[in-house]
């Protein structure tokens, strides 16, 4: 059994920054996990509850904190989190498991061929590596509902274009570096897109209303055709 | 009801904005300049969540189908109510029928229209604000056009022939003192450092500090671009998606400032040099395409200290409005 010692031990350190006077930046110091993650994840939850806190924005290894400055102090803000950080409460609810259909290549994958050709494999592999692999959704940002996924094969990441598109449509499945994503949106873009898929990721009318939520896992499935 | 005669182009509605859903991806949008939007809704004596027009590029011509009150803010955009011109940051009352022209202002950015009551549109997420990335929320999640008719809810002082001002806060509000004492006509801005501060030679950051920045016409709700000199880090860096909020001023390769307004994507991974504080995020809406900026970077201290300077501009308007109402 872990102690909270041991707990508060296994702790990477927190770098902390201002954004303005009513929002902070945290900034895990250790690599980027699943683990590092997931307490990422849990602090998030826990600081949106606290009096004075507008929203707990996890990102990709770090937490934006937005509170208001008449209410709370910047100081007692980040040694909240601090001490939340080390001893996280954990009430994190059940992943769930989305299954997306998706047709690869095409008009709508222009950039299969540039992904399989930047890692000098096959289109049928970049096919076979990307639909086998595990997702997590690390969490949810720049565009309503756009998840961005943890889990991508080595052998498939692409710098993003020099480039962006102007106009990707919403289900375009794509690669950005070490990310995967489904764009959410019709919206700009500088991912790869190697396909996609028919799902809505995103109903305003809906309270909660993305798709996804972090944590969640994500898999795909090559399709000829989507019903 | 309000009829939409012409606009000339990026009107929207909006309302203070969509709160406690970035962690959707969802921003928070609402108006450019949230103080004058804040001070148009004082002046009806609506509830600060009514919803009002933002107008960006003007002219925009209106016409009322019932008798309401209206305030106009922001800019000093030139306003007429049936051809007869009365000043920007007034209220006055509107008869069923009449036009009211927005004409573009002398030297200001954005405009605000309030009326009593405020614009009557469904709110989603908790909000009347148009997000025109997702193309939802405001008039059908888009801007408006010549022919659209809104729908506006009860207002508690639609009537009542009263007309009057309050100062704007160009004037209400103490302006930023310049540095080196040299006069010019470039608005000041105010900034703390941000997380990326460290990672600009101390002779790039004085040479954004001190230079005189050009806002670019690509510029818009998601964010103002500008142009001057390079300004780039001691070595290129890659980051990991993070939170971003209004006002961060974004370093991207080309070494062009960009500072992120209120439709910015809800995560970045561009460095991240400086913030513009709250306090004069008005000042930038209110300086326009074209228009010069200063930066100006203070301490932690400082900024609370403008931030308290506006919440009591704000109180002072609403205790004359509250002796009205």
């Amino acid at each position: 059994m872990s102690t909270a010692a041991d707990i508060a031990q296994a702790a990477p350190r927190l770098a902390v920054s201002a954004l303005g006077t009513d929002a902070l930046l945290f900034e895990s110091l250790a690599p980027l996990s699943h683990e590092a993650q997931e307490r990422i994840l849990m602090v998030a939850d826990q600081a949106s509850q606290w009096r004075g806190v507008e929203e707990a924005v996890p990102g990709m290894n770090n937490l934006m904190l937005i509170f208001d400055s008449t209410q709370v102090s910047s100081a007692e803000m980040q040694s909240r989190v601090q001490q939340a950080w080390l001893s996280p409460v954990h009430v994190r609810r059940k992943a769930r498991e989305f299954e997306l259909p998706v047709v690869y290549g095409g008009e709508r994958g222009l950039d299969l061929e540039h992904v399989a050709a930047h890692n000098g494999i096959s289109m049928a592999d970049v096919i076979e590596l990307h639909s086998s692999a595990i997702y997590t959704v690390y969490f949810l940002g720049a565009h309503p509902g756009f998840a961005y996924l943890g889990g991508l094969d080595a052998r498939l990441h692409t710098p993003r274009r020099a480039q962006p598109r102007l106009k990707v449509p919403a289900g375009s499945v794509s690669i950005g570096g070490a990310q995967a994503g489904v764009q959410a949106q019709t919206l700009p873009s500088g991912w790869n897109l190697i396909g996609h898929t028919d799902r809505r990721f995103f109903d305003p009318a809906s309270a909660t209303p993305a798709l996804l939520a972090p944590g969640d896992i994500v898999r795909f499935r090559a399709v000829k055709a989507l019903p | 009801m309000i009829e939409i005669l012409s606009t000339g182009g990026l009107t929207t509605v909006q309302d203070a904005g969509r709160r406690g859903y970035r962690r959707f991806g969802v921003g928070i949008g609402g108006p450019l300049d949230s103080l004058a939007a804040t001070i148009g809704n004082l002046m009806l004596g609506n509830d600060p969540e009514a919803a009002f027009l933002e107008v960006v590029i003007f002219p925009l011509k209106l016409r009322l189908r019932q008798a309401a009150r209206i305030a106009v803010t922001g800019s000093d955009a030139q306003v007429e109510v049936d051809g007869q011109r009365f000043p920007p940051w007034w209220s006055v009352p509107v008869q069923p029928g009449q036009v009211v022209t927005l004409r573009a202002p002398a030297n200001g950015g954005v405009a605000y229209v309030c009326v009593s009551g405020g614009i009557d549109v469904p709110p989603m997420l908790g909000s009347r604000s148009t997000d025109l990335k997702a193309g939802f929320g405001g008039f059908h999640g888009r801007t408006l056009r010549k022919g659209d008719v809104l729908d506006v809810l009860p207002g508690m002082h639609a009537h009542g022939s009263r007309r009057f001002g309050v100062l704007p806060p160009c004037a209400g509000l103490p302006m930023p003192r310049e540095g080196d004492g040299n006069a010019s006509s470039a608005t000041i801005v105010r900034v703390l450092p941000a997380a990326q501060w460290d990672c600009f030679s101390e002779a790039v950051r004085n040479e954004f500090l001190a230079a005189t920045w050009q806002i670019t016409p690509d510029s818009n709700r998601i964010g103002l671009r500008l142009s001057g000199p390079e300004i780039k880090p001691v070595q290129g860096m890659e980051l990991l998606s993070h939170g971003i909020i209004p006002g961060v001023i974004q370093i991207p390769p080309h070494g062009q400032p960009i500072v992120m307004q209120c439709d910015a994507q809800t995560a970045g991974g561009y460095p991240k040099l400086a913030t513009v504080i709250a306090a004069d995020m008005w000042r930038l809406a209110q300086t326009p395409i074209g228009g010069k900026l200063r930066f100006q970077c203070v301490d932690m201290e400082e900024a609370l200290a403008a931030n308290r300077q506006v919440r009591d501009y704000v109180a002072r308007v609403q205790r004359a409005m509250e002796l009205l109402y």
